[in-house]
């Protein structure tokens, strides 16, 4: 008889149901066998082999889903492995991330997907899910071999932070995709009007005197590739939506019916171009961070659902890279565990959301853009959970950061709300309170 | 009484310390023309001249001063350097800074530079220019040079023209100006404005013209093919025909009005041989003044104190 795995006496949050109260959890072999509001039933508590998670006053919800994510092996891994990525996603509350393929070799053949879910396998820490390449060698110029690819286990296919400029070309990979039953995930960005551009366009821009990016380049871009996923069908993600007029796309699209989803940052919902004024370049990122104008719209498309998930775009750098002057640095931001934190500070402490909603865009509807069962705790459900703490404020250290990548906008700052523990598959893959010490 | 370390922009100073730099400058030019033109107000201090971009003016400029004030000087230009070897900024910094050095002069194709190694040295760094940001020293010469023909700039208007998106010495006017109290007008095509200038508090006019019809001095940029890496605008005889400053647009500026260039000129481009020569152009008045003003600047910087530089210059 195999043993139980108890959580009681705390609050929870289960998007899928609409929970969120004082209840109880019970896990068996990795799978759920029970979640509901109310007292834990004698039957559990007179169980021989339950063993008892301490968590008063914490809260239990589906863990994360990061549907974007840079894990740099191979060919970068100064900046980030796959083993410390998914240490960091752990630590973030994550069970699983989406991996960008713009590593060295890049992820365009299958080869290259294997070797990401072997090194994620060893691991053992998150489930990795890579994303191929749509075009090989990211260059935009010939299709990668898509069957190949899912065949080996690709679960939707981008090229990264380059956008597809040959439409004709985007079109027949999208409608490979749409026939394969895949996601294309379109980064929206025409290089043209982007330019050697390192900020938003506007006010600041001037001020600061440094090469702008407007928005132009990713609503013009994002227009054409929602004009492509009416054409082919296909199941289009937009990421890291950062200005007004894209939202006003995406939630057009929506209303038109087309397969279209989309996701925002931790980082453009928390900062925006004026950020910049002392030139760190922790705030350079692609897209650049937008004005407060596109940043309310941001929070609104949150609120009314055209935004459906929170995927942190976690990408790290050497702190050496990071410390060239702003026009020279690499664009990124690292968010993996500090992304709850961020999100919850912001949207539901200073913002609309409550924290049950901020968990669907986290972890529910991130599970449904990709297909996957998830996201929910029910009975059943494989056992995938984060324990939080939502009154507790912390400060995210350097020193304690499991990512090789130092990179990250939130260090100093205080945020409310924090990860305890996360249950992969009913297994703990991290656990605050069993966390060393940082040195200094 | 000014206190700042560094001199990096003149938008984080106030119009006080503004007016307290142009005010040393005065005295600084009286010493200029004495028949020996030199103090000993930085003897053994040493400063740095780091020029990662080319610079003829603004280089010579500030050595003059620097040796005006007995300090003494190095020179380290990017071309043939360590920087070529992938050296980073900081580094760069570091190793001069080893060597004891008490203030750096900077010049960078970086906006951001002066300030990141300010961030970074112990030194007082002076900005000679970086990227598109901010060119400080040239901005005091041009209020400077106005205040001397001028007067109080308060309510007077000063039109900038040329390429604003990609000059350091528009926005460091603009920032200066509007302190002190004047108004200022950008021109120039529109792809040359750069977006929400406006914020900074200046006014945009397409028409040269109108621009200039009541100024009070019109300051010509250069028109930098150099920075431009994609076609901005169709070529320089069309620039010409609509924004050059020729006797015929100079008609329409009022008697008083002067015209100031910061150099280098592309003579018959953005201005014409007949009014760079003319009797309005007070252009080779700023270039003197560009060493008084860096002398200022080097001396308050170093702690200097303009209440008691009477005593020094005796």
């Amino acid at each position: 008889m195999s043993s139980l795995l108890i959580f009681a006496g705390l609050r929870i949050l289960d998007p899928h149901r609409g929970l969120d109260g004082e209840g109880y959890l019970v896990c068996e072999e990795g799978r759920i066998l029970a979640c509901e509001l109310g007292p834990l039933p004698q039957e559990y508590c007179d169980h021989e082999r339950a063993r008892y998670v301490e968590a008063k006053g914490a809260a239990l919800a589906p863990a994360f889903r990061d549907l974007r994510v840079h894990f740099r092996e191979p060919g970068y891994e100064d900046r980030e492995t796959i083993e410390s990525g998914c240490a960091a996603a752990a630590a973030g509350g994550y069970s699983d991330v989406w991996v960008m393929p713009n590593s060295r070799p890049c992820a365009d053949s299958a080869a290259a997907i294997r070797f990401v879910l072997d090194r994620a396998r060893e691991s053992g820490l998150c489930r990795v899910h890579p994303v191929g390449a749509i075009t090989k060698g990211l260059e935009g110029r010939e299709m990668v071999e898509f069957g190949d690819l899912v065949d080996a286990g690709a679960v939707g296919f981008s090229d990264d932070l380059r956008w597809v400029q040959d439409g004709g070309l985007m079109r027949h990979c999208m409608e490979y995709a749409a026939m394969l039953g895949t996601v294309v995930i379109s980064h929206p960005e025409d290089p043209t009007l982007s330019r050697e551009g390192v900020m938003h366009e506007g006010a600041w821009s001037t001020r600061l005197g440094l090469a702008a990016i407007p928005a132009a380049a990713e609503v013009s871009a994002c227009a054409r590739d929602i004009e492509l996923a009416r054409l082919t069908g296909v199941h289009l993600h937009v990421p890291h939506v950062s200005c007004r007029e894209t939202v006003e796309l995406i939630r057009s699209a929506k209303a038109q019916g087309l397969g279209v989803t989309a996701d925002i940052t931790p980082h453009h919902l928390d900062f925006v171009d004026a950020d910049c004024r002392d030139y760190d370049t922790c705030f350079k990122a692609k897209p650049p961070l937008r004005s407060t104008f596109d940043q309310e719209a941001l929070v609104e498309g949150l609120v009314d659902g055209t935004l459906d998930a929170i995927a942190c775009d976690h990408a790290p750098h050497t702190p050496t890279d990071k410390e060239r002057t702003f026009p020279h640095a690499p664009f990124g931001v690292i968010g993996l565990e500090t992304s709850f934190a961020a999100a919850h500070d912001r949207l539901v402490c200073r913002g609309p959301l409550s924290p049950l909603q901020l968990v669907e865009l986290m972890s529910t509807r991130p599970a449904a853009i990709m297909e996957q069962e998830g996201g929910r705790l029910e009975a059943g459900a494989t056992a995938d959970l984060v324990l939080l703490d939502l009154e507790e404020s912390w400060v995210p250290q350097s020193s304690t950061l499991r990512s090789r990548g130092r990179n990250c906008p939130w260090l100093g700052r205080s945020l409310q709300g924090r990860v305890i523990a996360t249950y992969v598959g009913g297994r703990c893959t991290f656990d605050l309170r069993r966390e060393p010490q940082p040195l200094f | 009484m000014f206190q700042q370390k560094h001199l990096l922009d003149l938008e984080s100073l106030s119009a006080e310390e503004i007016t307290e730099i142009l005010d040393t400058a005065d005295s600084f030019r009286q010493v200029l023309e004495r028949p020996i033109p030199k103090v000993p107000v930085l003897r053994a201090k040493t400063i740095a001249n780091l020029f990662f971009e080319p610079s003829t003016r603004t280089r010579i400029s500030f050595e003059l001063a620097e040796k005006r004030l007995s300090a003494d000087v190095v020179n380290f230009s990017a071309s043939g350097s360590s920087v070529q070897k992938g050296e980073t900024l900081r580094d760069t910094a570091d190793n001069i800074l080893a060597m004891k050095v008490d203030m750096i002069v900077m010049r960078h194709p970086d906006s951001g530079a002066a300030r990141y190694l300010a961030q970074r040295v112990s030194a007082s760094v002076i900005n000679a220019g970086d990227g598109m940001h901010a060119h400080p020293t040239q901005a005091l010469l041009d209020l400077l040079t106005l205040r001397q023909r001028l007067g109080d700039l308060q309510g007077r208007k000063v039109t900038i023209v040329g390429d604003i998106a990609h000059s350091r010495v528009a926005r460091s006017n603009i920032w200066g100006l509007t302190k002190l109290g004047a108004e200022v007008t950008v021109c120039g095509p529109a792809p040359m404005i750069p977006a929400d200038i406006e914020t900074l508090g200046c006014q945009v006019e397409f028409d040269f013209g109108s621009a200039i019809g009541d100024a009070d001095a019109v300051n010509v940029l250069r028109i930098q093919l150099e920075r431009q890496k994609h076609q901005i605008f169709p070529g320089n005889r069309e620039y010409a025909r609509a924004f050059r400053l020729d006797r015929e647009m100079l008609r329409r500026t009022p008697e008083h009005c002067i015209i100031m260039h910061p150099g280098p000129m592309n003579r018959d481009v953005e201005i014409s041989t007949e009014v760079a020569d003319g009797p309005r152009q007070v252009i080779l008045d700023q270039v003197t003044n560009g060493v008084a003003v860096r002398m200022a600047v080097l001396y308050l910087v170093s702690g200097g104190v303009r209440e008691t530089l009477g005593e020094n210059l005796e």
